[in-house]
């Protein structure tokens, strides 16, 4: 088993899916010399009309993954950064999302909306931004955020097998940290099925992406002093396994949740409130965020430094819930 | 091959009665096709006065020819993409009317089983991509289905209609220049009756022709009286046969006019009623055509009277039918939002489309 980085597993993901399905193919700006190396080499392989490069026309992009799934093609489309879907909107939330729905059903539409998001590349705010929130929101649409690269390959996998409108958040940061031995078969990871990164008895940390391995770290910290938390990655936001993060609570009485995106009305919100609903009277303190303090991602790499959730916040956090 | 190099405007379709090549049944087709659009919406209109039909509905009529002689031009497998006021889209391209009205009524039996409406009617069996409450948002959905053909060499093509308010907004752009690229089979309609909602097309449009933008593309842009319903046969045809070869996409643009207002309870400030009278009386594409197909011996005026009687039963079978269905069940509100699992989990029971299948 070949040790890969994510960006390498999302790579097999890809080509993997190509060859197993001609309907599925890739579409966006620059996949041809893909920047990142997600799309690196499908061209060569799979020619310019199953890695289609596009303008810098984000709204079409996203209105022509959805009317070629909507004539029965499994379009992956790329948004070079998860900011740029912005210029989308429309096509994603208001057509693609809603399509089904409108039409009474008929419409069946396997789509995947990948792209990046992820603060610590100095990109600046135009650049770096978490709305897998805003996406959650939708009815309609899925919303997916890998951790590892062994997820990475079988949720996007998954993702492309899917019936529906699929947001799939990468994180550039972990494109090329996170690393580990993945399977050159065909495997899946399914939606809606949390993964438990360390087992722990007295507080739950659930924490999205990169967050993950700030909440294991402060799970180290907080060990020397006694505390074992519990680490639960969602790795997908909808369909969302609360049974797994409210199964943990039951036994912890306390949660902490960490991620990039701001705070305010930020996924950690939505946890919060299911925790409450499914947990709430084996709860011994209030449910904590940590997040990034609702400010654009500054520039200066000292400042955006500090907007990105630390080990020692998390730390903190817990400690202030574990009296 | 002949290069075929774009013009410096758009060209002009020229007029004149040409049947071009169309058998007597064909044209009597289009005739009723048009007089199915103009009966069905009269009866919408009447139903909405007296509240027996509610929401936000656009009229075509006035433009029945664009959406007929464009869709006779395709072939079943092709796709059309539509606007806010896609009644007439819809039914040139097959729909029936009864589900169509039973779907304006918002009931089960509708075509969306009522939870689209007018603005969002849709039939993808028919190849039907759907009416759009969002101007121009159609052309990047029917430039992907282009490319969904193209990606998988299959021969249909797919037809977007638009209006001239759409021609204004980012996605006409984006649709189009990506569509002109790689020369994907779409043929761009541009619907323009002269309105942008309440202001005169001028006011948006600094150049004289929506057409004329062709050349920024590099594609051919063609100009067609969009009340001569063979007119727009003929370029729709040239366009159609030239996307299906993997020549590329072209925009034509129908000069149409609006004889109902924006929605209905629209006030229309903002043009008198004898200017509405004017083009009622001179550019009727019902009348023009009548007077076309008697002249080509192809009907006599009883023979269009006798089309015109039975088009109002089937409008009339329509409305009741319509009148006569179930509102949908609650159960149909938590349905279809996703295909298979649910991801909040909601058992739904199986809907009637997927029943159906």
């Amino acid at each position: 088993m070949p040790e890969v980085t994510y960006s390498q597993a999302l790579n097999m993901a890809l080509r993997e899916e190509m060859q197993r399905d001609e309907r599925v193919f890739c579409l966006g700006e620059d996949i041809k010399d893909s920047t990142y190396g997600v799309t690196r080499g499908l061209y060569e392989e799979f020619g310019a009309k199953r890695v289609v490069g596009t303008p810098i026309s984000e709204a079409a992009i996203g209105g022509a993954a959805l009317g070629s799934a909507a004539v029965g093609m499994r379009p992956v489309a790329e948004f070079m950064y998860m900011t740029f879907m912005m210029c989308a909107m429309d096509q994603m939330v208001n057509q693609a999302a809603k399509m089904k729905y409108m039409f009474g059903g008929k419409a069946v539409l396997p789509i995947v909306y990948r792209t990046m998001a992820g603060a610590g590349r100095a990109n600046a705010a135009q650049h770096t931004q978490d709305l897998a929130s805003w996406f959650s929101h939708v009815p309609g649409m899925k919303v997916v955020m890998p951790t590892t690269a062994y997820d990475a390959k079988g949720l996007l996998k998954t993702a492309i097998r899917d019936d529906n409108p699929v947001v799939f958040v990468e994180n550039k940061v972990l494109y090329a940290t996170a690393k580990e031995d993945v399977p050159d078969t065909d495997y899946t990871v399914p939606f809606g099925k949390a993964s438990v990164r360390r087992e722990g008895k007295d507080v739950t940390i659930v924490g999205l992406q990169r967050m993950v391995e700030t909440a294991l770290e402060a799970a180290d910290e907080l060990a020397e002093a006694g505390i074992e938390a519990e680490v639960i990655d969602p790795r997908t936001l909808v369909p969302l396994d609360i049974e797994t993060i409210a199964n943990s609570v039951k036994k912890t009485h306390r949660v902490v949740v960490v991620h990039e995106a701001h705070e305010r009305v930020g996924f950690g919100a939505e946890v919060i409130a299911q925790v409450v609903t499914h947990a709430f009277d084996y709860l011994d303190a209030p449910p904590a965020r940590v997040a990034n303090p609702n400010v654009p991602t500054p520039f200066s790499r000292t400042l955006e430094e500090l907007s990105i959730p630390s080990a020692g916040q998390v730390v903190a956090a817990v400690r202030a819930l574990v009296a | 091959m002949a290069t075929l190099t774009p013009p410096a405007s758009a060209t002009t379709a020229s007029s004149g009665i040409e049947r071009h090549g169309l058998s007597d049944e064909a044209l009597l087709d289009m005739y009723r096709t048009m007089l199915r659009i103009r009966r069905f919406e009269e009866r919408v209109k009447e139903l909405f006065l007296e509240a027996r039909l509610y929401g936000s509905v656009h009229l075509y009529i006035g433009e029945e020819a664009v959406a007929t002689g464009a869709c006779t031009a395709l072939r079943d497998g092709d796709v059309i993409s539509s606007t806010h006021r896609g009644h007439g889209h819809c039914i040139a391209k097959g729909l029936e009317l009864a589900p169509m009205m039973a779907e304006l009524m918002g009931k089960a039996t509708g075509y969306n089983h009522g939870k689209g409406g007018s603005m969002h009617i849709a039939s993808l069996d028919h190849g039907m991509l759907g009416a759009n409450g969002i101007v121009a948002a159609g052309i990047p959905i029917s430039t992907g289905a282009a490319l969904g053909f193209w990606v998988r060499g299959s021969e249909e093509v797919a037809v977007c209609f638009f209006g001239d308010g759409g021609a204004n907004h980012g996605s006409f752009h984006e649709g189009i220049n990506f569509a002109a690229t790689l020369k994907l089979p779409a043929v761009f309609v541009c619907e323009n009756n002269q309105y942008a909602q309440y202001h005169p097309v001028q006011q948006d449009l600094p150049i004289e022709n929506v057409a004329d933008r062709s050349v920024a593309y590099g594609i051919p842009g063609v100009i067609v009286d969009g009340s001569d319903v063979l007119a727009v046969y003929g370029a729709a045809k040239t366009a159609v046969d030239r996307a299906r070869a993997g020549e590329g996409p072209t925009l034509i643009e129908a000069k149409t006019y609006r004889f109902e207002g924006h929605f209905l309870g629209d006030p229309e400030p903002y043009r008198t009623k004898e200017e509405v009278a004017q083009a009622r009386a001179s550019r009727d594409p019902l009348v023009r055509f009548g007077a076309i197909l008697q002249q080509l011996g192809v009907a006599t005026a009883d023979r269009l009277q006798a089309i015109d009687a039975e088009v109002k039963d089937e409008v009339e079978a329509a409305v009741e039918f319509g009148e006569e269905s179930p509102e949908p069940g609650a159960e149909l509100l938590l349905t279809d939002i996703y295909t298979g699992a649910d991801p909040d989990g909601r058992d739904a029971p199986r809907s009637r489309s997927e029943t159906d299948a």
